[in-house]
Protein backbone atom coordinates (compact mmCIF):
# COMPACT_ATOMS: atom_id res chain seq x y z
CA UNK A 1 0.00 0.00 0.00
CA UNK A 2 1.41 3.26 -1.46
CA UNK A 3 2.23 5.43 1.77
CA UNK A 4 2.94 9.31 1.64
CA UNK A 5 7.04 9.89 2.09
CA UNK A 6 6.57 13.53 2.11
CA UNK A 7 6.13 15.10 5.81
CA UNK A 8 3.80 17.93 5.94
CA UNK A 9 5.95 21.67 6.44
CA UNK A 10 4.82 24.95 6.99
CA UNK A 11 5.65 24.80 2.78
CA UNK A 12 2.67 23.43 2.87
CA UNK A 13 -0.69 24.67 1.48
CA UNK A 14 -3.34 23.74 4.58
CA UNK A 15 -6.44 24.75 4.64
CA UNK A 16 -8.28 23.64 7.88
CA UNK A 17 -7.25 23.12 11.55
CA UNK A 18 -3.45 22.47 12.24
CA UNK A 19 -5.21 20.24 15.14
CA UNK A 20 -7.61 17.87 12.65
CA UNK A 21 -7.88 14.58 13.25
CA UNK A 22 -7.68 13.34 9.88
CA UNK A 23 -5.35 15.17 6.73
CA UNK A 24 -6.00 14.51 3.08
CA UNK A 25 -3.25 15.35 0.99
CA UNK A 26 -4.54 15.88 -2.47
CA UNK A 27 -1.53 15.74 -5.63
CA UNK A 28 -3.37 17.73 -8.62
CA UNK A 29 -3.50 19.22 -11.69
CA UNK A 30 -5.06 22.31 -12.85
CA UNK A 31 -5.86 21.42 -16.53
CA UNK A 32 -7.08 18.08 -15.42
CA UNK A 33 -10.42 17.65 -15.27
CA UNK A 34 -10.96 14.82 -12.81
CA UNK A 35 -9.50 16.77 -10.51
CA UNK A 36 -11.80 20.08 -11.73
CA UNK A 37 -14.76 17.80 -11.31
CA UNK A 38 -13.62 16.79 -7.38
CA UNK A 39 -13.61 20.15 -6.37
CA UNK A 40 -16.98 20.57 -5.17
CA UNK A 41 -17.43 17.34 -3.48
CA UNK A 42 -14.27 17.84 -1.73
CA UNK A 43 -15.65 21.23 -0.63
CA UNK A 44 -18.70 19.18 1.04
CA UNK A 45 -16.20 16.71 2.61
CA UNK A 46 -14.59 19.54 4.24
CA UNK A 47 -17.76 21.31 5.31
CA UNK A 48 -19.12 17.88 6.54
CA UNK A 49 -16.21 17.16 8.87
CA UNK A 50 -15.27 20.63 9.95
CA UNK A 51 -12.63 20.83 12.89
CA UNK A 52 -11.82 17.12 12.27
CA UNK A 53 -10.13 17.53 8.85
CA UNK A 54 -8.13 19.52 7.32
CA UNK A 55 -6.54 19.19 3.31
CA UNK A 56 -3.30 19.89 1.87
CA UNK A 57 -2.62 20.25 -1.93
CA UNK A 58 0.39 19.50 -3.85
CA UNK A 59 0.75 20.18 -7.61
CA UNK A 60 1.27 16.84 -10.26
CA UNK A 61 0.91 18.77 -13.00
CA UNK A 62 1.39 16.73 -16.20
CA UNK A 63 2.63 19.47 -18.35
CA UNK A 64 3.03 17.18 -21.54
CA UNK A 65 -0.74 16.28 -21.80
CA UNK A 66 -1.51 19.49 -20.00
CA UNK A 67 -0.10 22.15 -21.84
CA UNK A 68 -0.80 25.16 -19.24
CA UNK A 69 -0.84 22.79 -15.74
CA UNK A 70 2.70 24.36 -15.09
CA UNK A 71 1.70 27.31 -15.35
CA UNK A 72 -1.49 27.35 -13.18
CA UNK A 73 0.41 25.67 -10.57
CA UNK A 74 3.04 28.68 -10.49
CA UNK A 75 0.88 30.82 -10.45
CA UNK A 76 -1.57 29.32 -7.61
CA UNK A 77 2.25 29.88 -6.05
CA UNK A 78 2.84 33.07 -6.65
CA UNK A 79 -0.47 33.88 -5.05
CA UNK A 80 0.48 31.56 -1.87
CA UNK A 81 3.43 33.90 -1.15
CA UNK A 82 0.76 36.95 -0.87
CA UNK A 83 -1.20 34.60 1.24
CA UNK A 84 -4.21 34.23 -1.34
CA UNK A 85 -2.98 30.40 -2.05
CA UNK A 86 -6.78 28.62 -1.94
CA UNK A 87 -8.11 32.14 -3.24
CA UNK A 88 -6.41 31.54 -6.80
CA UNK A 89 -6.47 27.65 -6.16
CA UNK A 90 -10.82 27.82 -6.60
CA UNK A 91 -10.45 30.67 -9.40
CA UNK A 92 -8.21 28.43 -11.84
CA UNK A 93 -10.07 25.35 -11.65
CA UNK A 94 -13.53 27.29 -11.53
CA UNK A 95 -12.07 28.56 -14.84
CA UNK A 96 -10.26 25.38 -16.12
CA UNK A 97 -12.22 25.22 -19.45
CA UNK A 98 -10.47 28.72 -21.09
CA UNK A 99 -7.05 28.23 -18.88
CA UNK A 100 -4.48 30.56 -20.40
CA UNK A 101 -1.69 32.74 -19.78
CA UNK A 102 -3.42 35.86 -19.68
CA UNK A 103 -6.44 34.42 -18.31
CA UNK A 104 -4.06 33.43 -14.85
CA UNK A 105 -2.51 36.88 -15.13
CA UNK A 106 -6.46 38.27 -15.07
CA UNK A 107 -7.51 36.06 -12.12
CA UNK A 108 -3.84 38.12 -9.92
CA UNK A 109 -5.82 40.95 -11.23
CA UNK A 110 -9.13 40.43 -9.95
CA UNK A 111 -7.66 39.13 -6.65
CA UNK A 112 -5.83 42.22 -6.20
CA UNK A 113 -2.10 40.59 -6.76
CA UNK A 114 0.24 42.50 -9.57
CA UNK A 115 -0.43 40.98 -12.94
CA UNK A 116 3.41 42.43 -13.75
CA UNK A 117 4.86 40.39 -10.64
CA UNK A 118 2.94 37.17 -12.34
CA UNK A 119 3.67 37.95 -15.57
CA UNK A 120 7.50 38.27 -14.33
CA UNK A 121 7.17 35.37 -12.09
CA UNK A 122 6.28 32.74 -14.57
CA UNK A 123 8.74 34.44 -17.42
CA UNK A 124 11.44 33.60 -14.74
CA UNK A 125 10.41 30.44 -13.55
CA UNK A 126 10.61 31.60 -10.08
CA UNK A 127 8.07 28.73 -8.76
CA UNK A 128 9.42 25.76 -10.83
CA UNK A 129 11.25 24.36 -8.73
CA UNK A 130 8.96 24.41 -6.16
CA UNK A 131 6.19 23.24 -8.36
CA UNK A 132 8.48 20.16 -9.68
CA UNK A 133 9.52 19.25 -6.22
CA UNK A 134 6.13 18.56 -5.10
CA UNK A 135 5.39 16.53 -7.83
CA UNK A 136 8.99 14.40 -7.92
CA UNK A 137 7.54 13.99 -3.58
CA UNK A 138 4.44 12.49 -5.25
CA UNK A 139 5.93 10.29 -7.88
CA UNK A 140 8.10 8.91 -5.14
CA UNK A 141 4.94 8.53 -2.94
CA UNK A 142 3.38 6.60 -5.43
CA UNK A 143 1.27 9.20 -6.92
CA UNK A 144 -0.03 7.61 -10.35
CA UNK A 145 -2.33 9.90 -12.34
CA UNK A 146 -4.70 13.11 -10.64
CA UNK A 147 -6.09 13.43 -8.49
CA UNK A 148 -4.29 10.89 -5.73
CA UNK A 149 -5.65 11.81 -2.41
CA UNK A 150 -3.17 10.44 1.16
CA UNK A 151 -5.77 9.94 3.87
CA UNK A 152 -3.77 10.27 6.57
CA UNK A 153 -0.60 9.16 5.18
CA UNK A 154 -2.26 6.30 3.01
CA UNK A 155 -2.87 6.37 -0.80
CA UNK A 156 -6.76 5.90 -1.42
CA UNK A 157 -7.39 3.41 -4.15
CA UNK A 158 -10.74 3.22 -5.23
CA UNK A 159 -11.92 2.75 -8.50
CA UNK A 160 -14.65 5.48 -7.49
CA UNK A 161 -12.12 8.51 -6.54
CA UNK A 162 -13.36 11.26 -4.40
CA UNK A 163 -16.63 9.55 -4.30
CA UNK A 164 -15.64 7.41 -1.58
CA UNK A 165 -13.10 9.57 0.32
CA UNK A 166 -16.03 10.50 2.85
CA UNK A 167 -16.16 6.72 4.25
CA UNK A 168 -12.33 6.20 4.41
CA UNK A 169 -12.22 9.72 6.45
CA UNK A 170 -14.61 7.82 8.77
CA UNK A 171 -12.60 5.10 8.80
CA UNK A 172 -9.16 7.27 9.69
CA UNK A 173 -11.22 8.77 12.63
CA UNK A 174 -12.32 5.65 14.11
CA UNK A 175 -8.86 4.16 13.79
CA UNK A 176 -7.44 7.70 15.51
CA UNK A 177 -10.12 6.91 18.20
CA UNK A 178 -9.27 3.20 18.89
CA UNK B 1 1.39 -19.18 -15.95
CA UNK B 2 4.86 -18.57 -15.65
CA UNK B 3 5.59 -15.90 -12.99
CA UNK B 4 7.36 -12.92 -13.96
CA UNK B 5 11.14 -13.31 -13.99
CA UNK B 6 12.73 -12.26 -10.88
CA UNK B 7 15.84 -10.62 -9.39
CA UNK B 8 19.04 -12.11 -10.97
CA UNK B 9 18.02 -13.31 -13.84
CA UNK B 10 19.50 -12.86 -17.48
CA UNK B 11 17.07 -10.41 -19.11
CA UNK B 12 16.34 -12.35 -22.90
CA UNK B 13 17.30 -10.52 -25.19
CA UNK B 14 15.20 -9.59 -27.91
CA UNK B 15 14.69 -7.31 -31.37
CA UNK B 16 11.35 -5.38 -32.10
CA UNK B 17 9.70 -2.59 -34.17
CA UNK B 18 10.49 0.88 -32.72
CA UNK B 19 8.75 2.84 -35.63
CA UNK B 20 7.35 1.23 -38.76
CA UNK B 21 11.00 0.69 -40.42
CA UNK B 22 13.06 0.60 -37.62
CA UNK B 23 14.32 -1.83 -34.90
CA UNK B 24 15.63 -1.49 -31.79
CA UNK B 25 17.86 -4.53 -29.83
CA UNK B 26 18.30 -4.92 -25.78
CA UNK B 27 22.03 -5.84 -26.86
CA UNK B 28 22.38 -2.10 -28.01
CA UNK B 29 21.61 -1.27 -24.68
CA UNK B 30 24.96 -3.11 -22.99
CA UNK B 31 26.82 -1.25 -20.40
CA UNK B 32 23.63 0.77 -19.70
CA UNK B 33 20.79 0.61 -17.49
CA UNK B 34 17.07 -0.31 -19.13
CA UNK B 35 13.67 0.02 -17.91
CA UNK B 36 11.39 -2.30 -19.42
CA UNK B 37 7.73 -0.96 -18.84
CA UNK B 38 5.21 -4.02 -20.26
CA UNK B 39 1.49 -2.15 -20.34
CA UNK B 40 -1.42 -3.92 -21.83
CA UNK B 41 -2.40 -1.55 -24.42
CA UNK B 42 -1.72 2.33 -26.18
CA UNK B 43 -5.24 4.55 -25.69
CA UNK B 44 -6.32 3.89 -22.25
CA UNK B 45 -8.62 6.62 -21.52
CA UNK B 46 -7.43 8.77 -19.08
CA UNK B 47 -4.77 11.47 -18.46
CA UNK B 48 -2.82 10.15 -15.79
CA UNK B 49 -2.17 7.12 -17.59
CA UNK B 50 1.18 4.94 -16.50
CA UNK B 51 3.30 5.87 -20.21
CA UNK B 52 2.51 9.37 -19.35
CA UNK B 53 3.73 9.32 -15.69
CA UNK B 54 6.79 7.82 -17.04
CA UNK B 55 7.09 10.41 -19.43
CA UNK B 56 7.31 13.56 -16.58
CA UNK B 57 9.81 11.47 -14.54
CA UNK B 58 12.18 10.45 -17.57
CA UNK B 59 14.66 13.35 -16.10
CA UNK B 60 14.33 11.06 -12.96
CA UNK B 61 15.13 8.16 -14.95
CA UNK B 62 17.56 9.13 -16.67
CA UNK B 63 19.70 11.05 -13.45
CA UNK B 64 20.31 6.84 -12.68
CA UNK B 65 21.62 6.33 -16.14
CA UNK B 66 18.23 4.96 -17.04
CA UNK B 67 16.34 4.53 -20.15
CA UNK B 68 13.06 3.84 -20.32
CA UNK B 69 11.32 1.61 -23.01
CA UNK B 70 7.39 0.82 -23.15
CA UNK B 71 6.05 -2.44 -24.66
CA UNK B 72 3.13 -3.13 -25.74
CA UNK B 73 1.27 -6.05 -28.74
CA UNK B 74 -0.06 -2.82 -30.66
CA UNK B 75 1.66 -2.63 -33.85
CA UNK B 76 4.05 0.64 -34.71
CA UNK B 77 1.76 2.45 -36.38
CA UNK B 78 -0.08 2.56 -33.43
CA UNK B 79 2.44 3.33 -31.29
CA UNK B 80 3.63 5.74 -33.36
CA UNK B 81 -0.16 8.00 -33.18
CA UNK B 82 -0.14 7.24 -29.50
CA UNK B 83 3.73 8.58 -28.88
CA UNK B 84 2.69 12.10 -30.82
CA UNK B 85 -0.47 11.93 -29.17
CA UNK B 86 1.25 11.76 -25.43
CA UNK B 87 4.67 13.89 -26.37
CA UNK B 88 5.81 10.90 -25.55
CA UNK B 89 9.96 11.05 -25.22
CA UNK B 90 11.30 7.23 -24.93
CA UNK B 91 10.97 4.84 -27.24
CA UNK B 92 7.58 2.63 -27.94
CA UNK B 93 8.23 -1.11 -28.57
CA UNK B 94 6.09 -3.14 -30.28
CA UNK B 95 5.63 -7.05 -29.29
CA UNK B 96 3.15 -7.39 -32.43
CA UNK B 97 4.78 -10.51 -34.28
CA UNK B 98 4.92 -13.38 -33.20
CA UNK B 99 2.60 -11.12 -31.20
CA UNK B 100 3.58 -11.28 -27.32
CA UNK B 101 6.47 -13.12 -28.18
CA UNK B 102 9.12 -10.93 -26.08
CA UNK B 103 6.40 -10.50 -23.16
CA UNK B 104 6.10 -14.66 -23.03
CA UNK B 105 9.84 -14.27 -22.54
CA UNK B 106 9.72 -12.08 -19.15
CA UNK B 107 6.73 -14.14 -17.92
CA UNK B 108 4.17 -10.83 -18.62
CA UNK B 109 1.68 -12.24 -21.21
CA UNK B 110 -1.91 -12.58 -20.37
CA UNK B 111 -3.39 -15.34 -22.35
CA UNK B 112 -7.07 -14.95 -21.75
CA UNK B 113 -6.81 -11.39 -23.43
CA UNK B 114 -4.07 -11.22 -25.72
CA UNK B 115 -1.68 -8.11 -24.06
CA UNK B 116 1.22 -8.05 -21.74
CA UNK B 117 0.46 -7.53 -18.30
CA UNK B 118 1.60 -4.50 -16.17
CA UNK B 119 4.87 -5.67 -15.46
CA UNK B 120 8.10 -3.56 -15.12
CA UNK B 121 11.82 -4.46 -15.00
CA UNK B 122 15.06 -2.89 -14.37
CA UNK B 123 17.97 -4.29 -16.17
CA UNK B 124 21.42 -3.19 -14.86
CA UNK B 125 24.47 -2.10 -17.20
CA UNK B 126 25.72 -6.13 -17.38
CA UNK B 127 21.97 -6.98 -18.76
CA UNK B 128 20.68 -8.44 -15.46
CA UNK B 129 17.36 -8.51 -14.19
CA UNK B 130 17.66 -6.70 -10.74
CA UNK B 131 14.32 -5.56 -9.52
CA UNK B 132 10.84 -6.74 -11.38
CA UNK B 133 7.10 -6.16 -10.27
CA UNK B 134 3.80 -7.26 -11.53
CA UNK B 135 0.98 -5.01 -10.84
CA UNK B 136 -2.74 -6.30 -10.74
CA UNK B 137 -3.44 -4.99 -14.43
CA UNK B 138 -5.91 -2.08 -13.56
CA UNK B 139 -3.42 -0.27 -11.00
CA UNK B 140 -0.94 1.85 -12.79
CA UNK B 141 2.23 1.05 -10.23
CA UNK B 142 3.67 4.56 -10.75
CA UNK B 143 7.08 5.09 -10.85
CA UNK B 144 7.87 4.21 -6.85
CA UNK B 145 9.26 1.34 -7.38
CA UNK B 146 11.34 2.07 -10.29
CA UNK B 147 13.27 4.68 -8.63
CA UNK B 148 13.92 2.65 -5.77
CA UNK B 149 15.45 0.55 -7.36
CA UNK B 150 17.25 2.78 -9.52
CA UNK B 151 18.28 4.39 -6.03
CA UNK B 152 19.72 0.91 -4.78
CA UNK B 153 22.03 0.25 -7.51
CA UNK B 154 25.91 1.71 -7.63
CA UNK B 155 25.63 5.52 -8.26
CA UNK B 156 26.72 6.13 -11.75
CA UNK B 157 28.42 9.31 -10.93
CA UNK B 158 31.72 6.68 -10.12
CA UNK B 159 31.17 5.77 -13.63
CA UNK B 160 30.90 9.09 -15.58
CA UNK B 161 34.96 8.85 -17.78
CA UNK B 162 32.83 5.22 -18.76
CA UNK B 163 30.11 6.27 -19.61
CA UNK B 164 30.88 9.26 -21.88
CA UNK B 165 33.43 7.03 -23.98
CA UNK B 166 30.40 4.79 -25.04
CA UNK B 167 28.11 6.53 -27.98
CA UNK B 168 24.46 6.98 -27.38
CA UNK B 169 22.75 4.77 -28.60
CA UNK B 170 18.81 6.06 -28.12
Amino acid sequence: MAQLRVPITSLDHILGDDNAIVTIVEYGDYECPHCAAAQPILAQILAHFGSQLRLVYRHFPMVEVHPHAGAAAEAAEFAGTRGLFWQMHQAIFANQHRLSIPLLISLAASLKLSPIDLRDALASDRFAAKVRGDFIGGVRSGVNGTPTFFVNGIRHDSPYGVATLSSAIDQAILAAAA
Amino acid sequence: MAGTLAKGTRAPGFTLHVTPDQTLSLDEFAGRRVILAFYPADWSPVCGDQMSLYNHVLPEFRRHGAELLGISVDGAWCHQAFARDRKLHFALLSDFEPKGDVAKSYGAYRSAEGVAERALFVIDEKGMIVWSYCSPIAVNPGADGILDALEALPSVEKKHGAAKSTHNVA
